[in-house]
């Protein structure tokens, strides 16, 4: 089918201007489709390392669990009212245990045991609720990325040491190297040091937050051991539904993914996803009617000689073949265009590591360059079909006789 | 007795149905020997090119047998007789019908070049063997829309010849070429003729290019009458 294709090669080439234009509309239309693609991949991998990036991807967070009542049966019908208590602090016994099997499951990037609670810190006359944070030491930044937030001091946590956010620093008129109270719900209290000052950007995170190591929070909370929840990080934070599921299967903890609090975000990028999709198929269907038209097009223009050809002796199949080579032709030579164009466009927009909401966040690895050409060349060809059987329907005496 | 190369018993060719049928052929019979050099006769819409159709392979008659080699061309798909057509068969039609997209040499190798799959050495070193026996050794590469008529019908003749083919059909071959070239390709074409035994069967209103012939086949009302 060499011949084949040599014949297809020189019906393109013998009408130059057409064949141009029509390869510069595939290629327009391949350009859309990757431009589209890293557009929506990377507007959902900024929206997702915006809202995502600093949350945990999966959080086992320990759960009180009221007492079993114990009831005489004999008794009869008995109304009972249950409070549940206010005091009793729940936490997860087996922390350490679990931990290090975590850490081994596969995308697991980080595991952070944290005690968590509440307390309020005390300067002078100043008091000012928080919510308290311990983390271990040497894995401040495994969740939130506190490294790159603090904006003065050391991210560095120790016995005695606290790192506060910047409204609350400013609330309270503190520095790095002052020395504050921090009194606990469960009424344990601490003078620690102001080792770090961060901004994340959210108020509410900056003014309500001290984070503390893991013991000093133990001594605090008044937790002998155990700790009160884990937060995972993922490699991939889309899988963290499928990590969370293996998580309880594996340690019977009850583990959540982000995604459940995340759900809107989820509909949100789904929509959006959709949104893509749907301009990259148009996209991809202006190129199936730009090639089947212009090649039913050829077909009619060219009927005498593919009765020529048939008179020779050349074959319905040998026909077919001629003209799904040109559809394929022009996909691939289109395709390659297109996405040499979408390329070189796509080098204008910053890396995916520099996005900020001022520009596009483009990502030009999610243009799906490959698919784009592969897509492309298959639609192409099959696009060609319909022309390609008309042609090879031509009645050779009548178009001889043409 | 020659032996027939081709034998034809009551061939019918019908068009359109019902009060719009025409009857071109009318029980039709023809027998052509190997080597044969024939002129085939007949006014206009005496069915002459109708039987040309029909003995290449173009067209299926209505009924009536068709052999040529001993194979039954009226039985055969469409994939066989395009084979067939290819091995055994060429065509010159009045208007050369020339690949205006390809060289005089492309034209003439492509009857080998469909079968092949591919260009081949020999098909090349053929093709131009044929071209230099047409005078037209000089005009191998030309676009084939840069030829004269009577280059055009010559390269039209080499591309017929091309698979060797037992049969060549030819339909008013000289009908659009000046005097000249008229006699210039049934030259060619008698000498073919003779030097390679090829049959050739020419369908032409000219009586004196039908007198070069050895034979004349008349045809009318659909049948043959002389």
């Amino acid at each position: 089918m060499l011949y084949a294709l040599k014949i297809a090669f020189r019906y393109l080439l013998s009408s130059k201007a057409q064949s141009a234009l029509l390869v510069l509309g595939v290629a327009l239309g391949v350009f859309i489709f990757i431009f589209m693609s890293a557009l929506i991949g990377g507007l959902a991998n900024f929206i997702l390392a915006s809202i995502a990036g600093d949350l945990s991807h999966v959080s086992i967070v320990a759960e009180v669990e009221d007492p079993v009542l114990l009831l005489d049966q004999n008794l009869g019908h008995i109304l009972l009212a249950q409070e549940k208590s206010a005091l009793r602090q729940a936490f997860l016994r087996d922390a350490a245990i679990y931990v290090p099997m975590i850490a081994a499951l596969p995308g697991v990037v980080a595991v952070s045991p944290q005690i968590t609670g509440s307390g309020f810190i005390t300067r002078g006359g100043q008091v000012a609720q928080v919510a308290i944070n311990g983390v271990e030491p040497g894995k401040e930044s495994a969740i939130v990325q506190l490294d790159s937030y603090i904006v003065a001091g050391s991210v560095r946590l120790g016995t005695g040491l606290t790192i506060i956010g910047q409204t609350l620093a400013d609330d309270l008129d503190l520095t790095v190297g002052d020395t504050i109270r921090l009194d606990s719900a469960q009424g344990v209290n601490a003078l620690l040091t102001v080792s770090g000052i961060y901004k994340i950007g959210q108020g509410g995170f900056d003014r309500a937050t001290a984070y503390v190591s893991l013991d000093t929070a133990r001594t605090l909370m008044a937790l002998p051991q155990g700790v009160t929840r884990i937060e995972i990080k993922l490699s991939d934070l889309m899988a963290a539904d499928a990590t969370a599921l293996r998580i309880t299967a594996i340690t019977g903890l009850k583990a959540k993914s982000w995604t459940e609090q995340g759900a809107q975000v989820m509909s949100a990028l789904q929509a959006q996803g959709q949104t893509g999709l749907l301009l990259k198929t148009f996209a991809m269907v202006s190129i199936v009617i730009g090639i089947a038209s212009s090649l039913l097009l050829s077909t009619y223009r060219r009927k005498a000689e593919i009765g020529i050809m048939r008179a020779m002796g050349a074959s319905r199949r040998f026909v077919v073949f001629v003209f799904v080579s040109q559809g394929a032709l022009v996909g691939l030579l289109g395709g390659l265009l297109g996405a040499g164009l979408g390329y070189v466009v796509l080098q204008a927009f910053p890396p995916r590591d520099a996005a900020h909401p001022s520009v596009m966040p483009i990502d030009i690895h999610e243009g799906a360059f490959g698919l784009a050409v592969l897509l492309t060349v298959t639609i192409a060809t099959l696009a060609a079909i319909l022309p390609a059987r008309a042609a090879a329907r031509v009645d050779p005496v009548t178009a001889i006789g043409q | 007795m020659t032996e027939a190369l081709l034998q034809v018993e009551g061939l019918v060719k019908t068009f359109g149905a019902g009060e719009a049928e025409t009857r071109v052929l009318r029980g039709l019979s023809l027998r052509m020997d190997k080597g044969e050099l024939s002129a085939l006769l007949g006014p206009s819409g005496s069915g002459k090119s109708t039987l040309l159709t029909i003995l290449g392979t173009l067209m299926q008659p209505t009924s009536g047998s068709h052999m040529m080699l001993g194979v039954d061309l009226t039985t055969a798909n469409d994939r066989a007789l395009t084979d067939f057509r290819n091995r055994h068969i060429g065509f010159v039609f009045q208007f050369h019908n020339l690949l205006p997209d390809f060289t005089a040499l492309e034209n003439v190798i492509f009857p080998t070049a469909v079968r092949e799959g591919r260009e081949t050495a020999a098909a090349r070193a053929r093709g131009r063997d044929l071209l230099s026996r047409m005078g037209l050794a000089d005009r191998v590469d030309f676009p084939s829309t840069n030829l004269s008529g009577g280059q055009k019908q010559r390269v039209a003749v080499a591309r017929a010849l091309m698979n060797s083919p037992e049969l060549v059909l030819a339909d008013e071959p000289t009908g659009n070429l000046d005097r000249a070239s008229a006699i210039q390709v049934m030259e060619l074409i008698g000498q073919i003729n003779r030097d390679e035994g090829t049959t050739f069967l020419i369908s032409t209103h000219d009586e004196k290019i039908a007198a070069t012939c050895c034979r004349q086949i008349v045809v009318g009302e659909g049948v043959v009458t002389g």
